[in-house]
């Protein structure tokens, strides 16, 4: 039962798949995002770009709770996912509500961030099994099938260190997918990967992109992935929202000076 | 000056000891140890402060005492309990306060994207030790483990403070009663080598062994 009354409908009537209100985020005495407004509806690709430090990624961690909120509100699906508001006052949520809500949630690091001590495939079943409850052979059967998708099969039972780092992220990339996520975050996939191997992970997630409604908030410097996959594109600089527009119209005419150069630095 | 008769004679009355007190004593020691140590190394990260500050001042405090000490207020305060059983209990929670010590490194080691990964594919906290970061941190601690247990090996000739005929003690006996001490302390050092070294070797082994 969605708890946020406040939230406006989206176009369709719907709640928005992602709302911020009024975020703020501070590290120490740094203020990293102020008073950030935006929804997300369901479905919809967004990319955020953004000089480094301008707070794209903060947004990622902040949705995936690697980072606690310093003021504001996130709702996904209109529900809380680490503050609520209570008789007008605002609540943080014990650790068994967040988890609820995480759940529907999946994000792949520019990292990878494998498990080094299991298999590829052990990696991919690990939370299906342990979180979701799902039986070692539907887990196993369903891993597989994700692995096909990315076209690692013949690696099932690679450890993560036996394999390249093009590969590593599209096992990430289905070990996310495993997990039946409402939205992916793909934090930067791309840019710890050698130029040869980025090809392969983007094709892959051109494909999901293509064949599932799962919404997606993808931070990246690859301007065609952006261009292929997304509705929006969000410029941040300095914890704020710049513009935004969809893709063609904000890289061809970018109505700001800054966007203009930062366009310029990264194509 | 050096008999080999006695030498001999000494072989068999040490080799006793030693198998029956001193490899004992070890063994469950340093298992207690293994054990106690990780639990502490957990409970350092996870409990909150108001219990994880005592903890760590109860554990700096037994691993900034002498061991001595330990094992004479204990077999002393609880008298009902045998020599071996406290040399253990002692051995063992002393040994632990280092060890966690070495767990906490090995846990620290553990970068933080495997703490993120974990929580973005919402693993509950224990499926989180116990499948992600454990088997890498211990790993990473297992050389250092077998230090600390080659270390209280080395120590178990404490146990003559609360009147444990270990090795070294029988040694001491035995070269008191033929008036001479050289054969059988010679002995004692022999026999010590004779388990230390191969179990270093293994630990070496066991590393290699455990790297993916």
């Amino acid at each position: 039962m969605p708890t946020d009354q406040t939230t406006p409908p989206t176009a369709d009537g719907g709640t928005p798949r992602i709302r911020f209100e009024d975020v703020r985020k501070k590290f120490g005495r740094t203020t990293v995002l102020q008073d950030l407004n935006f929804s997300v509806d369901r479905g919809e690709r967004v990319t955020l770009i953004g000089p480094s430090g301008s707070g794209k990624t903060t947004i990622l961690r902040l949705l995936m709770t690697l980072e606690s909120l310093t003021g504001g509100y996130i709702w996904v699906d209109g529900d809380p996912l680490t503050h609520d508001r209570r008789n007008g006052k605002r609540v943080e949520l014990r650790n068994k509500e967040v988890a609820k809500v995480r759940k529907r949630i999946g994000m792949v690091f520019q990292q990878f961030n494998l498990f080094p001590n299991m298999t590829v495939v052990q990696n991919i079943v690990e939370a299906p099994v342990h979180v979701l409850g799902q039986s070692q052979e539907e887990a196993n059967e369903n891993a597989l099938s994700l692995l096909d998708r990315v076209g690692l099969r013949h690696r099932a039972d690679a450890h993560p260190t036996e394999l390249s780092g093009g590969q590593q992220q599209r096992v990430a990339i289905a070990r996310a997918l495993a997990m039946d996520p409402e939205i992916l975050l793909l934090d930067e996939v791309t840019s710890a990967l050698d130029p040869e191997l980025v090809g392969d992970v983007l094709r892959v997630l051109e494909d999901v992109a293509a064949s599932t409604d799962i919404t997606m908030l993808i931070v990246t410097h690859e301007m065609q992935f952006a261009k292929d996959v997304s509705q929006r594109v969000m410029m941040f600089d300095g914890g704020k929202i710049l513009e935004e527009a969809p893709p063609e119209q904000l890289f061809s005419d970018p109505q700001h000076e800054r966007t203009q150069k930062f366009l310029e630095a990264v194509v | 000056m050096w008999d080999n008769e006695l030498f001999l004679q000494t072989l068999p009355v040490l080799v006793k000891a030693f198998v029956q007190i001193t490899l004992v004593v070890t063994v469950a020691g340093a298992a207690l140890a293994a054990a106690l140590g990780l639990v502490w190394a957990i409970a350092l990260r996870e409990l909150p402060a108001l219990l994880g500050r005592p903890l760590g001042f109860v554990l700096d405090f037994i691993r900034m005492t002498p061991l001595p000490v330990h094992l004479l207020v204990v077999y002393h305060g609880f008298t009902q309990l045998s020599g071996m059983t406290v040399g253990i209990i002692v051995f063992g929670v002393h040994y632990s306060t280092y060890m966690s010590e070495s767990y906490r490194a090995g846990i620290d080691s553990i970068r933080k994207g495997q703490w993120e990964a974990a929580k973005a594919l919402s693993l509950p906290a224990s499926r989180t030790w116990r499948a992600v970061i454990l088997p890498q941190a211990v790993r990473n601690t297992l050389p250092s483990l077998g230090n600390w247990a080659i270390a209280m090996f080395k120590d178990t000739p404490f146990l003559i403070f609360i009147s444990v005929p270990e090795m070294v003690t029988a040694a001491r006996e035995f070269g008191g009663r033929h008036f001479s001490y050289i054969e059988a302390m010679t002995v004692a050092g022999l026999l010590f080598l004779v388990a230390s070294y191969p179990t270093a070797v293994l630990m070496r082994k066991l590393e290699k062994k455990l790297a993916y």
